[in-house]
This record gives structure tokens, C-alpha cells and sequence, in this order.
């Protein structure tokens, strides 16, 4: 007979290898099927163009739990994390604002456009982080019940209760208005520099199919401090490699406890009898059984394609249906011949190893996100941009460079639909765009690989190209994610569990969800 | 004022932290940047160039040349070919240790002595009624250190021999441009890297031509802030901070031993005659008292002891060079002498000294920590030296 696992987990993304990394880990054996050549899902590098290396899609790592490097190992298996040193927003007027690690420097910086701001941001910097300690247990916490509420949901709740009480009164009423209002009423309550505002609610609106000015957007703010309170073992930075390198890592790290991982296995769907999950049979007809399986695709990919409809309540269905996935953003990848040299900021420097922000004005996204409200990519689309080959001179040959741009508002459902041609104008829409900062760009271009959220879906599952598995809008998180009452990593199927980013604590390259579904699974009795 | 070295015209103007520190007779760049960070990483990722021309540096020659560094050195010089560089320590006549730094040996009788502290008279004393000649070089020669992943390929732009062939811990003649040079596989930071010395006149020259080959690279200057992190990674200690010299420790507790430092490996008894010989022969007779070993701090006991005080964590991101108490249960067992954050291994390690029985690796102990002025206590463990030991090191 064959081999019966303890445990299948369905999608080697970075997630279903922490889960799988976990449940080895505790002596289980474990199977991952990946679909792909290789591992990683939206946390891949790959070498699309000879010499060159691309972070295809997700660029930069800022939320992956301390306690999961920790206890996977992980800088063991080879992950090193490279410090980003700035932020730098070139301006169409040929100025410029840049932000460093240096307190003084930017002070200074900041100073220039608004002497009022620059007093100001280190007060706002403390209050974000005093927050972002309040609420950071959220990461490393099952989402407890409120409907339904076990004993240890009451746990949960009471011990989250009085994280928020300790804030105190100022900092209490900040957070309330961090959770219902928009990034752009938040910041315009503390600074009045355009880029600054800009620059700093783009982080509210990345993945998200809102703009600045949509209610929601303050929440994720937040998460650009939740690092910092990690002291030294912040997660922030670039990964020497590409952020392949971390799903490297992590299968390395669940290889060496025991766990299985095949690619080029795609699941078509989930076995089950009298309502409990017993396996599923791969595209091409291989059944592969286990005590349970856990899905890291996302919620809508789990339970409308790989599930049987009769296998599945007809309001959690609807619910899933319900659930909130809009792709809106888009990626594209240059090897470029020799460094864009900034009008504003010629030369080399401190600009151009960090992330380079195209966000003049909060007028200036909202534009974009206007764009995309009524079916079209934004015509000035913001933009986060990087150069790895800076960070990590091993990301390209000695001398030249790779760019990593991710584009918003790449709307999934384009008018028209993601044609070649519309590829292409998108793709020429974002190196003009940056052309108008940095002309010698266009013609240094050596390669260029542009990526609609129909791409992103086709190459990696994605439901329509969203990058965080379902949007992270306060709907749709904690213990609302993904859907109310099946917050738990558990599904209405038996034996079938989630454990992606579709789960709490959400998207971005974190790992916790993979975690926390490997301990429910334990908890379980696996 | 402090002299610069001959590389400081080149230097100047790149340092933009204005961060001078004081090395032996010079200063020279604590950080280029106002963060050292990068620094630190370029000698992980691309590499990274450090002027290491305060260290003093003796030349030595003739007939006896050999007999005299016998004589001083505890590891067997006959054993060194030339074209190779040993790393050594040497010791009082009571086996206790003076000084450490690397022997080159550039032909059959011609070396040259690397060290932290002047050896000038240590040198003449021992080499009486022997045929050798002892020349302080300090001044003369000039040595850069070109440390990281990418160092190979960026010296090889210039090197017209096949760096390949150079091993690890081995030393060549090259001519780098139009400068006449020295390169030795060695380094200070436990990652790939070779230094290359040259005659004082032309190392702006030396300078300008390793830059501009390492500019593609993403060649970094660095000071010894970043060097300071990277070689507590390594394992590898320094004279003042680690141990204490024999010649200046102001009480006998403060003298330490070959083995004591963890560097019993270079300590060869079977040789000829040395000065400490009969000292150490009968140290590694009797069960070792100190042992020098690599401890790691518990993060989450670190992070709990800060959060408690609604604190970030906080950590030395340079290496702090005080003395920090260990103990076990109540008891003091030994000392840190160097400890730091190791950004790359993500872990809180630290050089330490700790006392017979309790360095066996796995011993758990209890390292002093100071959150918000109040001393406390963090778990930490001895561990295996080095911390970071990547195999392109000795590749
Ligand atoms: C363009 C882009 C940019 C991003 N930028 C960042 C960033 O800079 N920083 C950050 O933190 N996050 C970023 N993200 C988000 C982050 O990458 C994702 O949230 C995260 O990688 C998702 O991990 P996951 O393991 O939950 O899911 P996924 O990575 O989606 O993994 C799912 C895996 O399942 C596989 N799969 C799908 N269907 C099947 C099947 N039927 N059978 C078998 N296998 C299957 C897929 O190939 C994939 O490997 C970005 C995402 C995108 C798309």
C-alpha cells in the first residue's frame, strides 16, 4: 500500500514551508506539494535574464517573525537579512525628500520642506511604535472567538484587553482612529509635507484596492513600526539573494527536520469521505493520502477549486465568495546596463540604496487609485522601487543592476482585459513614469520583465493577483480572516486546515500563518 | 596630534562621520558613514577595504633568522614554507602570553612580524649572539585589507597571477599596477579576504587602484568599527580588550596562557627550545583553570527582561569592549571581554573567559545585562567558536 503522510500541505509558498517546517519539526512526516519548478510562491528569485537576478515578485522583508528565524534556524540555513538604508522621494519639480538612519540627517532633511514636520515626526515615530508594541502580540496569537468564545479565545481576549488598556488614554484614542480611519485624515492630523504624507500612507495602500482617502487605510501604518520593536532582530531589509533566498531557507530548514517537498505537483483537489479530508490526487490522477491537509493557497483557490461543493456549507461557500481578493497591483523587473541617475539627485549615494518611492502628493495616489476605480491602470502610477544590485552586489554582473518596481493601481479586471498590448503599454507607462525622475533610465535597459496581476495569478495562484491572498482591510483580518468563525486555521471540512496568507495574521512575507496553523494542527492531536 | 597613515589623503575625504579612532600610533576611520552598518555588511555580502597600516610590522633576515623566531614564537617555524603566513602567539618566560599576529615568511631567511604593540625590543633581547638583523618597518610599509565574498574577483582585476593558487593563510610578491606589492590570504574578519602590503610612497596609489576595481563591485570602505563586529563573529581575539599583556598586566591574574586563550593549536612543544616552553610544558600537564570560549544570550530572556520595562530590546551593535560578569546559579564564573549583536547570524554572542569546570560547550549560564540602570540577569550558553564560519573563508 502506499505511504500514508501525517500531513500534506498543499503550496510550497513561504507559509505552507514554515507549516510543513513546524509539523516536521515535531516529528511528523510531511509532504509539501508546489505546482512550480521551484519553491516559494510569491517569495521567489529568479534568474529570467543570464547574470541577473529577480525578486519576481515580493522585494523586500519586514514582518517575518523573529520567533520563526528563531526557531527554524534560519540564518543557519542561509538567511541573511541586508539593511535598507533610505527612503527617497524624487519630486517632479527637481527637489527631492530623503530619509536615512541618521536621526540628525533627517531631521534636517524634513526641515527643509516643513519645520513643523520635522519636530513632529519622532513624536509620531514613538507614538506608532508604543502602538505597534500594543497590538504586536496580535501576530503571534490564534485569533480567539468572540462569537463563540472557548476558554482559551476568553484567554485571548482578556490578555488583549489589557495590552490596549496599558497604552492609556492618548494612545488608546490614536489607535481607535488608526483602525477606522483613512491614512490620509491620520497623517493630515500630524504633517502638512506633501511627499512626507505621500510617502508614508503609500504603505496603508500597497496590495490594497483602496487609495489614501479610503477609510481602513490607517491599520497598516502600523505594521511599518511592528519591526522596529523587535529591537535587533528586525526583520527589515532586503534578503542577500532575493526573497527566494527565504523560502530557500525555510525548505532547508524543513528538509532537515524530515519533511518531504515535491515540485512539479499540482493539486486538482482534495479527497475526502463523510465530510473528512483523506488526501488529494494530483493533475495528473496521483492520489497521495495523510492524516490531514492544510492549504496555503488563498481561501477562494482552497475552497472553490480544490474542494467539492457538496463538501462545504452553502453559507461558508457564499462567505468565500464574499471574501474580498481585488488584485491591484502590478511588478516589473529591469537589468539595467548602469544606475538611473536622478535629476533631482545625481549621482550615487544613500538615495539609491533604499527603497525610491514615487509619491509626491497624497493628490498624486489618489489620482492613480482613480485610475484603477474605473477599470484602468493608473497613468502615474505610485511606485516602490529598489535596487537589489545595490544591496546585494551578487543580484547582478560586477557593474550593472537590477530594479525591482512594484506598481499600483494595476486593476485585475481591466477594461479590455490583460492583452500583450496592454501589458506592454503598462509596462511602458512605468519606465516613463520613472523616466521623468531618472532620463538615462531608458536607455541603460537590458531586459525588462513586466507582470499584470493576470500574470501574477497564472505563474502563481494568486486569485486575481493579489499579493496578500485577500485584502488586508479591517473586515477581513483578525478574527475575521478569512471569513467569521473560521478564523482558526480550521475549515467546515475535517482534517483540512488553511495556513496562508488568506489567514490571520494576513499577507506579506511573515510566516506566521503557516505557524500558527501547524500548532492548531498539533493542538489537534496530529 | 596623531599622525594619519599613508593612505589618509584617500581616506579624508571619504570619511563623512569625521569618526577617527586612535590605533597604536595612528588614527584612523572608525566608520565612513555616520552607520557602520554597511560597512559591516560589505564585509558579508560584496567587500569591504580597511586601512590596516597601524599595525606594527618587523622585518626580519639572515642566517638566524629562523633560530630567532624559534626562540620567540611558540609555533615550529621550520614547519612554515616559504610563501606562507602562520598565525602565532608568543609568551613570557612564564608562558604567558605577550603578544599574538601573523609570521609571513618571504624567503628561505626573510620575514616579516605582524603585531598589535611594539615587539622592537622583545625581538633585539632574544636575538643576541644570533646572526639577524631586525628592522622596524611600522612606518615604511603600508597594508590594506580587502575583506569579503567579492575580494577575490576584485584583486584579481589588478593581480596578474591566479589568485586561485594563493591559499589561505599563504603570501605571494605581485605587482598590482605599477606598485610593487605583497599579498597575504589573511584577514581579521573570518570571511574571504586578503591584505596586500606595499611601500609607504605608493599606497595612494595602492588605494586608487583597488577602489576604482572594486567601484563594480560594490566595494566599500570600512573602518574598524565594522571590522570590530566581524571578528568577534570570527572568533578571533584582540590584545587589550580579550587578554592582557604579560608585559602590561598590572597584577599576575591578569596574565593569561596560550591554552587560557584558546590558542593551545599554536603552542608546539616537540620544537626546540622557546621562551615560556618550560612554563606551558607543564601547564598542559594539569587540568586547564580558564578556558577563552564563545557564549550566546538568550534573546528571549533579553527581549523579556526590556519588555518588562516597556523597552524595546536593546543590544550593543558595536562591540562592547568591557568586561561583563558571568555567573552560574549565584557564583561568578568568568568574564565577557568582547560582546555585540551579530546582525548576520541574528544571535547576541560574546567572548568570554570562564573558569574550570564551567566552560564545557552547552553550560548554561548567567550573563549581566543593564536594562534601564538596573542590573539583571539574562540566560546565555557557551557555544563553539567561531560564530560565523563560512566556507568560502578558507576557499
Ligand atoms: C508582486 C508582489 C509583490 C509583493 N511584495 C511584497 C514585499 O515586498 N514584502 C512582503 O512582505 N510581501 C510582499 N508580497 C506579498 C507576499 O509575497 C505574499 O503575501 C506571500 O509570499 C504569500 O505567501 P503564501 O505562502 O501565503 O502564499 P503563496 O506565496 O501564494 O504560495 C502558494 C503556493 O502554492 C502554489 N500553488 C498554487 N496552486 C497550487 C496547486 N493547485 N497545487 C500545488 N501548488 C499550488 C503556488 O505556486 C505557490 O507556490 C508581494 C506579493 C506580490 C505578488
Amino acid at each position: 500500500m502506499a505511504k500514508r503522510y501525517d500531513a500534506i500541505i498543499v503550496g510550497g509558498g513561504h507559509n505552507g514551508l514554515v507549516a510543513a517546517a513546524y509539523l516536521a519539526r515535531a516529528g511528523r512526516e510531511v509532504l509539501v506539494l508546489e505546482q512550480r519548478h521551484l519553491v516559494g510562491g510569491a517569495t521567489v528569485t529568479e534568474e529570467l535574464y543570464p547574470g541577473f537576478k529577480y525578486s519576481v515578485f515580493s522585494y523586500v522583508v519586514s514582518l517575518l517573525r523573529p520567533e520563526i528565524m528563531r526557531d527554524l534556524s534560519l540564518a543557519r540555513h542561509g538567511l541573511e537579512i541586508l539593511p535598507l538604508e533610505s527612503t527617497f522621494t524624487p519630486l517632479p519639480g527637481g527637489d527631492y525628500l530623503l530619509r536615512g538612519p541618521d536621526h540628525a540627517q533627517t531631521h534636517r532633511e524634513i526641515y527643509r520642506h516643513s519645520p513643523r514636520d520635522a519636530d513632529v515626526y519622532d513624536e509620531y515615530g514613538r507614538l506608532m511604535a508604543q502602538m505597534a508594541m500594543a497590538v504586536r502580540p496580535i501576530l503571534g496569537m490564534v485569533p480567539p472567538d468572540p462569537a463563540a468564545p472557548g476558554w482559551r479565545d476568553l484567554q485571548s481576549l482578556a490578555q488583549l484587553g489589557s495590552h490596549v488598556r496599558a497604552l492609556g488614554g492618548e494612545r488608546f484614542h490614536a489607535l481607535a482612529k488608526l483602525m477606522t480611519m483613512s491614512a490620509a485624515d491620520f497623517l493630515d492630523e500630524w504633517f502638512e509635507c506633501e511627499p512626507l504624507k505621500a510617502t508614508m500612507s503609500a504603505s496603508g495602500i500597497i496590495g490594497t484596492f483602496l487609495g489614501p482617502r479610503s477609510p481602513g487605510s490607517a491599520y497598516v501604518l502600523l505594521h511599518h513600526y511592528m519591526g522596529e520593536i523587535d529591537g535587533a532582530f528586525r526583520a527589515w531589509g532586503f534578503a542577500r539573494g532575493g526573497t527566494g533566498a527565504i523560502s530557500s531557507a525555510i525548505a532547508s530548514a524543513a528538509r532537515s527536520f524530515g519533511a518531504e517537498i515535491r515540485t512539479n505537483a499540482a493539486v486538482q483537489q482534495v479527497i475526502t469521505k463523510n465530510g473528512r479530508a483523506m488526501g488529494v490526487v494530483l493533475a495528473d490522477g496521483e492520489e497521495i493520502y495523510a492524516r490531514v491537509v492544510a492549504s496555503s493557497l488563498d481561501p477562494k483557490r482552497t475552497f472553490l477549486k480544490l474542494c467539492a461543493p457538496a463538501d462545504l456549507p452553502t453559507e461558508f461557500r457564499e462567505a468565500i465568495e464574499r471574501f474580498k481578493i481585488r488584485g491591484s497591483s502590478g511588478k516589473v523587473n529591469l537589468s539595467l546596463a548602469a544606475l538611473p541617475n536622478f535629476t533631482s539627485l545625481p549621482g550615487m549615494g544613500m538615495h539609491l540604496r533604499g527603497s525610491i518611492s514615487i509619491s509626491p502628493s497624497m493628490d498624486y495616489l489618489e489620482q492613480a487609485f482613480d485610475d484603477a476605480k474605473y477599470g484602468e491602470f493608473s497613468r502615474h502610477p505610485y511606485m516602490d522601487v529598489l535596487i537589489p544590485s545595490l544591496i546585494d552586489p551578487g543580484m547582478a554582473p560586477p557593474g550593472q543592476h537590477v530594479m525591482s518596481c512594484f506598481v499600483q493601481y494595476a486593476p485585475y479586471n481591466l477594461k479590455g482585459g490583460w492583452t500583450d498590448a496592454q501589458r506592454t503599454a503598462f509596462g511602458d507607462t512605468v519606465v516613463n513614469t520613472l523616466c521623468e525622475y531618472a532620463p538615462n533610465l531608458r536607455e541603460n535597459i537590458l531586459h525588462r520583465q513586466v507582470l499584470s496581476p493576470a500574470d501574477i495569478e497564472s505563474v502563481t495562484g494568486l486569485t486575481e493577483g493579489n499579493i496578500f491572498q485577500g485584502e488586508l482591510a479591517l473586515n477581513q483580518l483578525f478574527f475575521l480572516r478569512p471569513v467569521p468563525g473560521w478564523a482558526q486555521y480550521r475549515t467546515p471540512v475535517r482534517a483540512l486546515y488553511q495556513c496562508g496568507s488568506g489567514t490571520h495574521p494576513g499577507g506579506g512575507i511573515c510566516g506566521a500563518p503557516g505557524r500558527l496553523a501547524a500548532m492548531e494542527m498539533l493542538r489537534d492531536g496530529l | 596630534m596623531l599622525p594619519g597613515t599613508p593612505f589618509h589623503s584617500r581616506t579624508a575625504p571619504l570619511c563623512a562621520a569625521h569618526n577617527w579612532r586612535r590605533w597604536g600610533p595612528c588614527v584612523v576611520a572608525g566608520s565612513y558613514d555616520l552607520h557602520p552598518e554597511r560597512e559591516y555588511f560589505a564585509v558579508r555580502t560584496s567587500a569591504a577595504l580597511f586601512d590596516v597600516s597601524p599595525l606594527y610590522k618587523y622585518a626580519i633576515r639572515g642566517v638566524d633568522a629562523t633560530r630567532l623566531l624559534n626562540r620567540v614564537i611558540t609555533r615550529d617555524v621550520s614547519r612554515c614554507r616559504v610563501g606562507q603566513v602562520f598565525y602565532t602567539p608568543w609568551c613570557d618566560a612564564a608562558g604567558k602570553v605577550l603578544d599574538d599576529g601573523t609570521l609571513q615568511r618571504l624567503g628561505e631567511s626573510v620575514f616579516r612580524l605582524t603585531c598589535a604593540e611594539p615587539n622592537l625590543q622583545w625581538l633585539y633581547a632574544n636575538a643576541t649572539g644570533l646572526q639577524v638583523e631586525i628592522e622596524d618597518v611600522s612606518e615604511q610599509v603600508a597594508a590594506l585589507s580587502l575583506q569579503g565574498p567579492s575580494a577575490r574577483a576584485i584583486l584579481q582585476h589588478l593581480c596578474p597571477a591566479d589568485l586561485n593558487d594563493l591559499r589561505y593563510f599563504h603570501v605571494m610578491g605581485s605587482q598590482l599596477g605599477s606598485v610593487a606589492v605583497e599579498i597575504s590570504r589573511t584577514g581579521y574578519s573570518g570571511d574571504l579576504g586578503y591584505e596586500v602590503w606595499c611601500e609607504a610612497a605608493a599606497a595612494p596609489q595602492l588605494w586608487d587602484l583597488i577602489w576604482e576595481a572594486g567601484m563594480p563591485y560594490g566595494l566599500v570602505p570600512a573602518g574598524i568599527l565594522a571590522l570590530d563586529v566581524a571578528r568577534v563573529e570570527a572568533g578571533l581575539l584582540l590584545l587589550d580588550v580579550d587578554y592582557t599583556s604579560a608585559r602590561a598586566a598590572a597584577i599576575e591574574a591578569r596574565k593569561s596562557s596560550p591554552y587560557e586563550l584558546g590558542l593551545g593549536w599554536a603552542v608546539d612543544l616537540r620544537k626546540e627550545n622557546f621562551v615560556g616552553r618550560a612554563a606551558l610544558a607543564l601547564e598542559q600537564t594539569r587540568p586547564a583553570q580558564w578556558r577563552f570560549v564563545g557564549i550566546e544570550v538568550d534573546w528571549l530572556d533579553v527581549e523579556g527582561l526590556f519588555n518588562a520595562a516597556g523597552l524595546a530590546p536593546q543590544v550593543p551593535t558595536q562591540t562592547l569592549r568591557a568586561s561583563v560578569p558571568l555567573y552560574l546559579s549565584d557564583e561568578w564564573v568568568g568574564y565577557a571581554s568582547s560582546t555585540v549583536w551579530s546582525p548576520i547570524t541574528k544571535r547576541y554572542i560574546g567572548l568570554a573567559h570562564l573558569r574550570a569546570p564551567h566552560f564545557a560547550t552547552g553550560t548554561s549560564l548567567q550573563m549581566e545585562v543593564t536594562v534601564e540602570h538596573q542590573r539583571r540577569l539574562a540566560s546565555a550558553k557557551v557555544v563553539e567558536l567561531p560564530f560565523y564560519d563560512p566556507p568560502r573563508k578558507r576557499s
